[in-house]
């Protein structure tokens, strides 16, 4: 499925529909949101496509696991990377959206923290594999503390966000499901919206999938090719 | 239950170590001691938050070096030793209990400094020791594990550091948001449903370190 182009033209013709259709379709009125809830069709789907590429990285590391070989390890380190850049471009996203609605960019709120936290959870991973030079041991503990930082997004993904107060929907004492924008998504909204997650998540793994061929490519190589 | 008997004894290894040498147990009291008196030095006696935010954080830099050598002092040769005489879930039950232990006695000695040298803000003691000794555990608990995988790459005890600073943030917060309540005579609400999040997270915690050291420990 992955060398297929069908899944290529489909991530190219959602996406242009996400950007003509989210800024011309009639959008609710809510609150003092105004025209920058299109941002919706662009902030929520990159926390969406973070979270899909993070599962895939962390399925391969447990494959990884039962099964060591280098194409496990290399997808699910690239993996792993397209889902930290999806989280990031998510906070610059929604630090642009607050800037506007809550009058600063960065304003403490428990989902901003804690994403933050989930990001650098990530970025040891990172580190850690650059400080190991022998490359099995490498991918072994790559893959171990990979299982342990994606068990660490239940707490700062799922669970506390929604145990405390905070400025976004969804959290304590306000109704709805954080990642579905409460009552506001309505269904001309969703009509965007679904096709902005899928389009998003699947640029994500059309990038990746270009990634994983050049590290493959570059593993094949002589070692000073 | 041969794996019991196994835990026991390994468990037993570490504490007789300890006694014996005495040299990691005082010297982490010195620690703790010398950091608590500077901090007394700096701050006098602090306002109920502040106390609140230093204790944790003192908390957490003990525990960094009172369980960064639990596997960096096994030497190889040594390993390859328990290899041959326990399974891997086995030794690292025995490691998280021991420094659970060493961390529960920790955490109560800082307390009882904090007490004597920076005020007693506490309206309800009782529960904050409580609090005090899981926050201990849950903190070695975390670190016992990292420090498993940090014992394996080079420059184990930075890695450590670097490693579990951002995973140990939320329970870092769920404690001090917890701490609170020692600090007012009222009772907050939703307080048992955090108590409950924190010992989850330990359980998960415990319960992926049982199924991933075993990757870890063959070499």
């Amino acid at each position: 499925m992955i060398r297929k182009s069908w899944w290529k033209i489909l991530t190219t013709v959602l996406l242009l529909y996400t950007f003509i259709a989210g800024f011309l379709i009639k959008v609710p009125h809510v609150g003092n949101l105004y025209g920058s809830i299109r941002n919706f069709f662009f902030h929520v789907p990159m926390w969406f496509g973070m979270m899909v590429l993070l599962l895939v990285s962390v399925v391969y590391a447990i494959k990884y696991l039962r099964n060591p070989t280098t194409d496990a390890d290399i997808y699910s380190r690239e993996y792993a990377k397209a889902g930290v850049l999806f989280g990031v471009l998510g906070l610059i996203t929604g630090a642009i959206w607050a800037n506007y609605t809550w009058g600063e960019a960065w304003s403490n709120d428990p989902k901003q923290l804690l994403a933050a936290i989930a990001l650098l959870i990530y970025a040891a991973y990172f580190i850690l594999r650059n400080s190991v030079p022998d490359l099995d041991k490498r991918a072994k503990l790559g893959a171990v503390y990979n299982v342990f930082a994606f068990a660490m997004l239940f707490p700062t993904l799922w669970i506390i966000p929604r145990m405390v107060e905070s400025l976004h929907p969804g959290g304590k004492g306000v109704e709805g499901n954080p990642g579905m924008g409460g009552d506001s998504l309505d269904s001309v909204m969703a009509t965007v919206f679904v096709p902005a997650i899928l389009g998003w998540t699947l640029l994500g793994v059309w990038t990746t999938t270009l990634r994983i061929r050049f590290e493959q490519l570059k593993e094949k190589q002589p070692v000073n090719g | 239950m041969n794996s019991l008997k196994t835990i026991t004894a390994l468990f037993k290894k570490d504490l007789l170590l300890e006694i014996r040498q005495q040299y990691s147990f005082y010297g982490v009291l010195l620690y703790v001691i010398s950091t608590i008196f500077v901090l007394y030095l700096a701050m006098g006696q602090p306002e109920d938050d502040v106390w609140n935010g230093l204790f944790w954080m003192i908390q957490l830099f003990v525990c960094v070096n009172a369980v960064a050598k639990s596997f960096l002092q096994e030497s190889k040769g040594r390993m390859l030793y328990f290899y041959s005489i326990a399974g891997p879930v086995d030794f690292i039950l025995s490691k998280l209990l021991f420094n659970a232990l060493l961390m529960l006695v920790m955490s109560l000695m800082s307390l009882l400094l904090f007490l004597v040298l920076m005020g007693n803000p506490l309206r309800q003691p009782f529960q904050f020791v409580g609090l005090a000794t899981l926050g201990g555990v849950s903190l070695s608990l975390v670190f016992t594990f990292l420090a498993a995988i940090a014992s394996k790459a080079q420059q184990q005890a930075a890695l450590m550091a670097i490693l579990g600073f951002p995973i140990i943030i939320p329970q870092l917060l769920l404690l001090m948001k917890i701490a609170t309540i020692a600090f007012s005579s009222v009772i907050q609400a939703g307080l048992g449903q955090m108590v409950l999040l924190l010992i989850g997270l330990d359980a998960m915690v415990v319960v992926l370190a049982i199924i991933l050291f075993p990757f870890l420990w063959k070499d």
